[in-house]
């Protein structure tokens, strides 16, 4: 009995993130075309609702009813499973967000390395989208986007030890915490725009969607994807940059501090600072897929590895240095 | 304590059985995509334990990075075919003894490690700090791996950092008449250098040399 109980406040508790959450992705696909449009001096979705805002819903309708055709020369059990596994680990990781305090889903010890292990396993939805395609696309598509996302995970990591010297925890409440004096974009602003652009290529956007170049791969993994199955990998993609755009927020912004603590900011609840945190690094994606052109290959591996990873490195020991020097080092 | 039992079983049976399947599924990919399943319930194991970092880093490395390269090379070099022809081939009963030999030596070393352990707690060294429920899992690790352990912390960091420029020595070779891109250059070309204005004479033409 006591089980069940449990098992329904928890199931209450998911629900309550996960609709929300998916709700939100509908309305920053909106948000996304729109600001795209207007850096373009286009209109975008205006039709569809106020403001258009129903456009994603319209969408999302129009995937439903579709036909979802599977290539008979597929292997039809990974082809399904890699939209599965593409949304399920896009959701999974907002378990662990902090909206407060105490608004956590699971407030657990090792939260940062739990987003980064969701955030690498990502990649595997990719590759088994794109091998089980049995096209040639699909497979180049997901080889390029593989070893993308590998590369600019190291200096995610990296940049994340960075964070973590001045915290000393690797729970993300604590993290928030650390942050009530001054809000890590401060001193470690360098590492704040390395990781930013360094979300931009985890989540495949532009300037570095090269896996559906759609010059050169036709629309690369997702090549033989159709209907719902379409959908999903479309939806845990914009999931997965909402989540960048959190743990950005989180490493970087002071989570949901408010930015001063003086009367008519603490008013307004963490949550609703967490949100305009991500919906400002949202919006900075945004921008950037509208005004950047893409990258050419090699230039964005050497990017990953030949900039960003020995000055992340460097920054490390810089950092690790200062704080023993000046006796800062959190120690408890 | 029973659900305890039912999550540990559910995830050391999926464990020992996509272990099984590695070996035995005949598609490579297959095989790689079973390992995979295999280093996640294996994490879980970790974490049900207590030992929360292990777990996390056995996702982050084995799964996010070591698991992709295999999978890479798997679906680069077609060994799924080599695999289907080795199994149909006769001469693969020659490779039965040898893999035997090697299977029995990794059976009898657990046997030897997991009894001593229990029969002889004091000869292994794994009391001392890491089982203080008070600090952190990861704490306790920082702890004595940066402490007691120092030495070898290091040099087992010093071994990977050889074999990794190993490997690069090895694998690296300049080929001759490759084109290649060099950025300075790319970024740094004025027009005065790519762009000419010639007066073209009539009947004569443009000699464009490269």
């Amino acid at each position: 009995m006591e089980y069940i109980s449990i098992v329904f406040e928890e199931v209450y508790k998911i629900l309550f993130l996960l609709v929300p959450v998916l709700v939100s992705v509908a309305m920053i696909v909106w948000l996304d075309r729109r600001i795209w449009a207007f850096v373009q001096k286009r209109q975008g979705p205006n039709v569809v609702g106020p403001f258009g805002l129903l456009q994603s819903l319209a969408d999302a309708l129009k995937y439903i009813f579709k036909e979802m055709i599977i290539p008979s020369s597929s292997n039809k059990l990974i082809f399904i499973l890699a939209p599965i596994v593409t949304m399920t680990l896009a959701l999974i990781a907002w378990a662990v967000i902090p909206f407060g305090a105490t608004q956590v889903l699971a407030d657990i010890n090792v939260g940062i390395l739990y987003l980064f292990a969701v955030s690498s396993l990502g990649v595997y939805g990719i590759i088994m989208g794109g091998w089980a395609s049995n096209s040639k696309y699909p497979f180049l598509g997901a080889i390029r986007s593989a070893a993308q996302m590998v590369s600019y995970e190291v200096s995610i990591g990296v940049i994340i030890i960075n964070v973590l010297l001045c915290v000393g925890s690797l729970n993300l409440n604590d993290i928030v915490t650390a942050q009530q004096s001054m809000w890590f974009v401060i001193p470690l602003f360098p590492m704040f725009v390395i990781f930013f652009i360094s979300a931009l290529a985890e989540t495949n956007r532009p300037p570095f969607d090269l896996p559906e170049a759609e010059a050169e791969l036709v629309a690369g993994y997702q090549t033989e994807y159709s209907g719902m199955m379409y959908a999903m990998f479309w939806l845990g993609e914009y999931a997965n940059i909402l989540l960048m755009c959190a743990m950005g927020a989180i490493l970087f912004l002071g989570g949901w501090l408010s930015p001063l603590e003086v009367f008519p900011f603490t008013l307004i609840p963490g949550a609703i600072w967490l949100i305009l945190k991500i919906l400002l690094l949202f919006f900075l994606f945004a921008l950037v897929k509208a005004i950047v052109p893409r990258y050419r290959y090699d230039q964005l591996m050497r990017l990953g590895w030949k900039v960003f990873l020995p000055f992340s490195l460097i920054w490390v020991v810089l950092t690790a240095s200062y704080l023993f020097y000046f006796n800062l080092l959190p120690v408890n | 304590m029973i659900a305890h039992a039912i999550f540990f079983y559910t995830f050391s049976i999926i464990a020992v059985v996509s272990a099984i399947m590695v070996t035995a599924s005949k598609n490579t990919v297959h095989s790689v995509f079973f390992l995979i399943l295999d280093f996640i319930s294996i994490s879980c194991l970790f974490i049900m334990i207590g030992a929360e970092f292990l777990g996390m880093i056995m996702l982050i490395v084995y799964v996010g990075a070591v698991a992709v390269l295999f999978l890479f090379v798997v679906m680069m070099l077609n060994v799924a075919q080599q695999k289907n022809q080795w199994f149909a081939a006769k001469d693969s009963s020659k490779h039965i003894p040898v893999g035997l030999l090697i299977s029995t030596l990794i059976f009898v070393e657990i046997i030897i490690v997991i009894g001593g352990w229990k029969y002889k707690p004091e000869i292994f060294d794994i009391n001392n700090s890491i089982t203080q429920t008070s600090i952190s899992n990861t704490h306790s690790l920082g702890r004595i791996l940066y402490t007691d352990y120092i030495h070898i912390f290091q040099i087992s960091g010093m071994i990977l950092l050889v074999a990794m420029i190993g490997a690069i020595v090895l694998t690296f070779r300049q080929r001759s008449g490759v084109k290649r891109q060099s950025y300075i250059k790319q970024i740094s070309r004025e027009r005065a250098e790519g762009v000419e204005v010639i007066e073209v004479g009539t009947n004569k033409g443009v000699r464009i040399d490269d």
